[in-house]
């Protein structure tokens, strides 16, 4: 577990520009886009550390900064229409303030991705091969027969069969699932260090999906990398994160282990994706219990905690929901959360009124 | 009158009674087209080839199966927005198969269908008075408190502002853009409505919305759904009954509790285990009883002879390859196609595991020659 949060004997708390102690260490960033309506602020202070070897999930609802982020990290953003700030460390170097040749140079060899929709990762008049095998040349400086081999090392290592026969074809002479797992061979051709998956599996049935999962889980354990996956699938972060990162309106509002957000959750808006999911490993529900209202505005977030229109323990007990904003602190250990409610008070709400009828 | 047990009624159905919709051996063939100037079939995608399928009225049934296995064809196909290449479309005992547009006009109040992209499936220039409206025109509907009052209270029925009328699509939500596809299914009071994938491209507490509204509809008008999707809870919170398929033909179907509690096709079997358990503590059980099919997915221009499943199923013997199995009733209410189904012991933690490591044998070259010898 990996939140900034300090045990005895640990070294005093970093501050901005200090060196950084986690793989990769992301303190308070911020990505706003200037747009005609106003100012987008997508991403609004966000910070979060990851281990090699760790996968950190990210939940939370359509919009509310999840892509921004990841693109964030890997400096994907167009410099003009994109106001970033904050600090991206990742191996000891800083990536916001870094030269746009050295972030390119560290995307596809040190850190990489894997989008929603291989189609726009992949080109379409291009074969699989000549992809894969371009994005190993551009940071190996290997003949082009090298690179082939592992090119159909990699496509066969994710799973495509009959890889010598398939690397000359074209992306559409795929299945969905396939080409996925095409794109996953290109993302992993460099052994990346970080992994970024954007909702690897949002458009593949399960089958599949078990089968991507998979992979990413053995790569993961062969090179020991740092994966981050976003989802908006609770069901599929349960089965690879080690820890969550749950976001409303760009902010982190819960930060826990795994095990933590899905058996002592402690923020409301957690508690309204949980109950919200049909589950499949319980009894039927009579009905299930949604969010209520719309997510926010972006260009216009609530004052005070954003989550306040539609949380149902609003003021409660006199608690300032509509005009202060809750900062991300520590509840129990290893457990930071950005609510009014007292920790304690904050637990106990949970077992009486919300886990029984999960 | 004697007491003999037989004599009783069979069981009422949980909800409804008769079939309001049957497809008999329906199929529906692609052509698939080459030549320059004149076009010459060269072979079909048998998206559908067969299948057998009853919907009664007020129920849910769902129909899930792996990605191109056809389930959108066989939507189109129930309300007729496609017509089949063989077999029979039913509606209320009337043969529709092959109504021409004119006189599926009439029949179309009774079907509806709610599409899985709530972005393009709404014109965005038109205002969302105009898209819910539409139905009422083309059939021209003469409605108590004419189209506009009829419209707003279609938009309170789902939850939205009847305000909302002059609005476009692009100022809704995902959540709410769907709301308005609901609204314009509803318009017509249809009685059944085939809803392709309405919930998958919208998140978790977006989608329990939309999930109770259909809920609420269901319950106050008696309404009928056939509920497309790959996301098996919500299939499973949502459906009386489950239908599911694997390359064009029904493999199973039966009662929700049953189905999902002791699947009986093997495929059905490995479709379920793959579903990811929102539970952290659990998911090194669940990923080792997971049992994951290996091979490539065959093609429905060229499907394997025989049982359609066998150049993945691990437990697949000659009889397979020979002879196609046809829906037999194993469990009441429940059929399944296949000749060696699902045992008892093959459910338990032991058999599951058994099962995982007999599919991850199967070489991937049995996609093409099911009965090559394992590679090495
Ligand atoms: N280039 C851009 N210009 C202006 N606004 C943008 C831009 N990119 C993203 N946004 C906005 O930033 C917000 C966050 O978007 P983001 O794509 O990160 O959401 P998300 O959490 O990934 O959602 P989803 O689950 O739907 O993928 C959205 O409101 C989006 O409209
Ligand atoms: N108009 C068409 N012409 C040719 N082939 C088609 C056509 N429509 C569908 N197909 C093919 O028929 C098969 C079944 O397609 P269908 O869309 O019904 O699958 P599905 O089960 O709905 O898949 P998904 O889960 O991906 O939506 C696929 O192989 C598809 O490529
Ligand atoms: S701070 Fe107030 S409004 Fe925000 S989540 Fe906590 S109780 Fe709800
Ligand atoms: S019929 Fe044979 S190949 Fe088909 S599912 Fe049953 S056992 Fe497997
Ligand atoms: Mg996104
Ligand atoms: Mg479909």
């Amino acid at each position: 577990m990996s939140t900034s949060l300090l045990k005895d004997g640990d070294p005093a708390p970093y501050r901005a520009g200090s060196a950084a102690q986690s793989f990769l260490d992301v303190r308070d960033l911020r990505i706003h886009f200037k747009t005609d309506d106003g100012i987008v602020k997508a991403v609004d202070g966000l910070t979060f550390q990851l281990e090699r070897g760790e996968t950190l999930g990210i939940v939370g609802e359509s919009g509310s900064g999840k892509s921004v982020t990841s693109l964030g990290i890997l400096g994907l953003h167009r410099r003009g229409s994109a106001k970033i700030s904050g600090e991206v460390w990742l191996d000891g170097e800083e990536l916001i303030g870094a030269s746009p040749e050295r972030v390119r140079t560290l995307r596809g060899a040190k850190m990489s991705m894997i989008f929603q929709d291989p189609l726009t990762a992949m080109h379409p008049y291009y074969t699989v091969g000549k992809q894969i095998i371009e994005a190993y040349r551009v940071h190996h400086k290997v003949s082009k027969a090298d690179a082939r081999r592992r090119a159909i090392e990699m496509l066969d290592r994710v799973g495509i069969p009959q890889p010598q026969k398939r690397v000359d074809d074209y992306p559409h002479q795929f299945s969905g699932g396939m080409r996925q797992r095409a794109m996953i061979a290109m993302s992993l051709v460099n052994n990346p260090q970080l992994l970024i998956a954007d909702e690897p599996t949002t458009a593949l049935d399960v089958t599949v999906q078990a089968q991507i999962l998979d992979l990413i889980r053995d790569l993961q354990a062969e090179f020991n990398s740092a994966v981050i996956i976003i989802t908006h699938d609770l069901g599929v972060v349960a089965e690879v994160a080690d820890d969550i990162l749950v976001m409303y309106g760009g902010k982190c509002v819960e930060h826990a282990t795994a095990q933590d957000i899905f058996r002592r959750p402690e923020h409301p808006y957690a508690w309204g994706l949980l109950s919200s999911m049909p589950r499949v490993d319980r009894e039927v529900r009579e009905r299930l219990v949604p969010i209520k209202g719309n997510p926010p505005s972006l260009i216009n977030l609530p004052n005070g905690c954003s989550f306040h229109p539609r949380c149902p323990y609003v003021e409660r007990n006199g608690i300032p929901c509509k005009t202060v904003e809750p900062t991300l602190a520590e509840g129990t250990q290893d457990h930071s959360v950005a609510c009014h409610i007292p920790p304690a008070e904050r637990q106990a709400i949970f077992k009486s009124d919300i886990a029984p009828s999960l | 009158m004697s007491t003999s047990t037989q004599s009783q009624p069979a069981a009422a159905p949980q909800r409804g009674g008769e079939y309001l919709l049957e497809v008999q051996g329906v199929e529906k063939h692609f052509p698939i087209l080459r030549g320059a100037f004149f076009k010459r079939k060269v072979g079909a995608v048998r998206a559908v080839d067969g299948i057998d399928l009853a919907v009664k009225a007020g129920e849910t049934l769902g129909l899930v199966g792996e990605s191109g296995c056809g389930k959108s064809t066989t939507g189109r196909l129930m309300t007729r927005l496609l017509e089949p290449t063989g077999g029979k479309v039913i509606l209320e005992g009337r043969d529709i198969s092959h109504l021409g547009v004119s006189q599926m006009r009439p029949l179309r109040r009774e079907i509806q269908m709610i599409f899985q992209d709530p972005y393009s499936s709404l014109n965005p220039r038109h205002t969302v008075g105009s898209i819910i409206g539409a139905p009422l025109q083309v059939q021209n509907i003469k409605t108590a408190h004419g189209q506009k009052r009829e419209v707003q209270r279609l938009l309170e029925l789902v939850g939205l502002n009847p305000e909302h009328y002059n609005r476009y699509p692009h100022e809704f939500s995902g959540g709410q853009r769907q709301r308005i596809g609901i609204a314009r299914a509803l318009a017509l009071q249809p009685k059944l409505i085939i809803a392709d994938e309405p919930v998958s491209a919208l998140d978790v507490s977006i989608q329990a919305q939309v999930v109770n509204l259909l809920d609420d509809l269901q319950r106050e008008f008696n309404l009928t759904y056939v509920f497309i999707a790959h996301d098996l809870s919500v299939v499973k919170h949502i459906s009386d009954r489950v239908a599911v398929m694997y390359l064009g033909k029904v493999v199973e179907v039966g009662p929700r509790d049953g189905l999902y509690a002791e699947p009986l096709h093997p495929y059905t079997y490995a479709l379920l285990s793959a579903v990811p358990v929102p539970d952290p503590d659990r998911r090194d059980k669940a990923q080792r009883e997971r049992v994951l099919l290996t091979g490539d997915v065959p093609s429905p221009i060229d499907p394997p002879s025989g049982c359609r499943f066998r150049t993945r199923c691990w437990k697949a013997q000659d009889i397979c390859a020979q002879e196609e199995p046809l829906l037999r009733e194993l469990q009441p209410g429940q059929t399944v196609a296949c000749h060696f189904p699902i045992t008892t012991e093959e459910r338990s933690g032991k058999g599951a595991q058994a099962a995982r490591a007999a599919a991850a044998e199967i070489p991937v070259a049995a996609s093409t020659d099911p009965f090559a010898e394992p590679i090495a």
